[in-house]
């Protein structure tokens, strides 16, 4: 289960995390949060090959639907069959049980465009009116 | 939205008690209204397990005062006004001359030269238009939205609060449509067995001094406070329709699947429009839908009879009670329940079912 400091966020407030040749993607807490009561997940398919920032799954609570976009490019190599199981597990947990979907990345390089945890913070702050 | 914009809404005597309990805030037809606290599942849930308040100030109320009152509502209504007693409410529709719905209401008889109607908010003006247009015989109406406030307190346990917590001594007695004046707290108060969740409760009509003191009580008295985004999953699962979603000026009574708040026994505006397209036959009904797959419908969302559109939900969501994806559409009259449909979300073609307009049937009947 990655630490919030281990991971790289999105300014649209998904996460990142490698682990070994594959990352692990899912939305952070403050996502979450926004998003409140979480209904309905659309996982993305497996085997497909999606671009970072390309719209790949889809989370609904009550409310509305959101979109959510792949950190990475690469291929989908597993998602989550928890979440389409019981969607409460991504507000419950969304850095550990909630997490939406592996990715085989076809560059790690990426990450290093993302924001970490501090920088992730600070996008926060000014995010709030 | 800007900051300028917010200002400018609407607000209830409860605004600031709703702002001091963390509540998402947003703009309802100008009103600035809560749309949930904390979580809408849960306060979905309180309403349907035990009691969650709402505050439905906004809503319009109008005072029907004069001799020739009973007349003039039943001039304006579907229903049967003329059948009210002192001390009951009923509910109605009150159309155009094509048969149109200017808007839904609740109609209470204090007593019989005084009347009490609740509208809905977005309608005030054009309700209070279309009322004095028929105003042939000095009626007099008054609004009362301004000074009063209204909270529905809804759910099997509403009864026990208003009793034990509001010493509200006919909380017991009140029938389903009862309403009466009483004192409650030390303030005078207007309580109807009325509400839009499909479960037992009350609506409690105070000035607005005394709105914030009836909330904090009714909360001390275990009660939940709940937004419009329950207020919508709630009505909806309970086959309430929603003014300017599932119906409007270019749907009848008949076509919004209430025939039965139309009594032909008596004259109306907009009697022999009704009139003709029963004898013609409805070309299209309001029908519940049910998804039998996974997926969150939305109001807006395109209904197909195979491969042809057949429709577009006016109103849609996640129902938290059945677990699955419900909606209300105009389909062609001829659709049956049961008959399967399918629902566009997202591109996605999600199988469905026409159902009932009632989703979920509670102990009470709306």
């Amino acid at each position: 289960m990655p630490k919030n400091e281990e991971c790289r966020y999105m300014k649209s407030h998904e996460w990142a995390y490698l682990d070994g040749t594959e990352a692990l993607v899912g939305i952070s807490d403050h996502a979450q949060k926004e998003i409140t009561d979480i209904v309905f997940v659309e996982a993305p398919k497996l085997g497909r090959k999606v671009s970072s920032g390309e719209s790949v799954a889809t989370v609904e609570s009550v409310k509305a639907a959101f979109d959510i976009y792949s950190p990475l490019s690469g291929e989908i190599s597993a998602v989550n069959p928890e979440v389409s199981k019981d969607p409460a597990i991504v507000n419950k947990d969304p850095h550990g049980k909630g997490w939406l979907f592996r990715i085989k990345p076809s560059s790690k390089e990426e990450l290093n465009a993302l924001m970490d945890w501090k920088q992730y913070q600070e996008f926060l702050k000014t995010q709030k009116h | 939205m800007t900051a300028q914009a917010v200002s400018l809404l609407k607000k209830t005597p409860l605004n600031q008690a709703h702002k001091d309990n963390a509540a998402k805030m947003v703009d309802f037809f100008g009103w600035e209204l809560p749309l949930y606290f904390e979580s809408i599942l849960k306060e979905h849930e309180s309403v349907r397990t035990r009691c969650g308040i709402f505050d439905v100030s906004h809503m319009g109320r109008l005072k029907i005062e004069g001799p020739s009152a009973l007349e003039l509502l039943q001039k304006i209504n579907t229903n049967d006004i003329a059948a009210l007693k002192p001390g009951q409410a009923l509910y109605s529709h009150m159309p155009n001359e094509s048969g149109g719905i200017i808007d839904d209401l609740i109609v209470s008889c204090l007593d019989p030269e005084h009347y009490y109607a609740v509208v809905n908010a977005s309608r005030i003006d054009a309700d209070k238009e279309w009322i004095e247009k028929n105003n042939d015989h000095g009626v007099v109406i008054t609004d009362q939205s301004p000074e009063t406030a209204m909270i529905a307190v809804q759910g099997p346990v509403a009864e026990e609060i208003l009793f034990r917590h509001l010493k509200f001594k006919e909380a017991k007695s009140l029938p389903r449509f009862g309403v009466t004046q009483a004192e409650i707290l030390n303030c005078q108060a207007l309580i109807s067995r009325t509400g839009y969740t499909g479960e037992d409760g009350f609506e409690i009509v105070v000035s607005s001094q005394e709105a914030t003191s009836l909330w904090s009580a009714l909360i001390s008295g275990g009660a939940t406070a709940c937004g419009l985004a329950a207020r919508d999953t709630l009505r909806l699962e309970a086959g309430l329709l929603l003014y300017g979603q599932d119906m409007n000026e270019e749907t009848s009574s008949l076509e919004a699947n209430c025939a039965w708040l139309v009594k032909f026994g008596q004259d109306f505006i907009g009697k022999n429009a009704l009139l003709s397209q029963k004898t013609r036959g409805l070309t299209r009904r309001l029908c519940g839908v049910k998804l039998m797959d996974k997926g969150v419908p939305r109001h807006g969302n395109e209904v197909f009879l195979g491969e042809s559109q057949a429709g577009v939900l006016t109103s849609a969501t996640f129902s938290p009670t059945l677990k699955t994806g419900i909606g209300l559409a105009y389909l062609p009259a001829s659709v049956k329940a049961g008959q399967e449909l399918f629902v566009l979300v997202h591109g996605r073609k999600i199988p469905a079912q026409a159902a009932p307009i009632q989703f979920y049937k509670g102990k009470i009947h709306a």
